[in-house]
């Protein structure tokens, strides 16, 4: 990973997913409470509503970009070495996908059924 | 980048020049929770994978977050998340160029921090609300 020199595309980004975040924070908070000391085949009735389901990938994609360009900005202001800052910055891009991509493999398994 | 030529150049005054104050601190905190909300998300990964799996393992992942320490774990996430959210709040409305003076600035930052408190025991309330 190259560091990012556009700060402005850095920054628009980071409006726009705080911005997304809130209201899909409340909904992540809303669906995690009110499954609190539930049942797995309620939690996967519950993810098996469309809506449900692909708001809860929603709200991971939009998370998870705005997680990345967030540790994106503190490596950039600790990590001095050049050569380890590329390597953070990959690691985080590398963290950041593999936690979507667990994130999306249990959405989905609820979902179509299990 | 740190080479040997930017070595040589003076450098500014770091944290440990000024007196700690509430804004300085919040500034803090917000950078803090952000990096524990980066590592705290596998929590809630590990709990969706887990009812993705068999009962047997989500019973397993339920019994850890019902586990005291388990509880205290969701406790700190619950309030860096919302400590978080409420400083992101603070960091849209400065981008509109508003809320800068020093007056605003600190009720604020303690509006931040004291609702960040509150709201997470609120959450928590309703939280064990719905499980009773």
């Amino acid at each position: 990973m190259t560091p990012d020199k556009s700060g402005t595309r850095h920054f628009r980004q980071m409006w726009v997913t705080s911005i997304a975040s809130v209201p899909l924070v409340l909904f992540l908070l809303w669906f995690i409470i009110s499954h609190l000391g539930a049942s797995r085949a309620d939690v996967v009735a519950s993810v098996q509503n469309p809506f449900t389901a692909i708001l809860l990938i929603l709200s991971f994609a939009v998370i998870l970009w705005h997680m990345r360009l967030g540790m994106e900005m503190v490596l950039e202001d600790y990590v001095h070495d050049e050569r380890m800052l590329r390597a953070s910055l990959l690691a985080n891009t590398l963290f950041t996908a593999a936690i979507g991509v667990a994130a999306l493999y249990a959405i989905l398994k609820m979902s179509f059924g299990s | 980048m740190a080479n040997d030529k930017s070595a040589a150049r003076p450098l500014s005054p770091h944290l440990q020049i000024y007196r700690p104050m509430l804004t300085m601190m919040m500034s803090i905190m917000h950078r803090i929770t952000g990096v524990g909300l980066y590592f705290g998300i596998v929590l809630l990964v590990w709990w969706l994978i887990a009812a993705s799996i068999s009962d047997g393992y989500f019973d397993f992942v339920q019994g850890f977050f019902g586990h005291w320490f388990g509880r205290l774990l969701l406790f700190g996430f619950t309030w860096a998340l919302i400590h978080h959210a409420l400083g992101g709040l603070r960091h849209l409305l400065w981008d509109t160029g508003r809320g800068f003076d020093l007056n605003t600035v600190e009720w604020l930052a303690r509006a931040n921090l004291a609702g960040s408190i509150v709201l997470t025991i609120l959450l928590w309330i309703v939280g064990y609300g719905v499980m009773a």
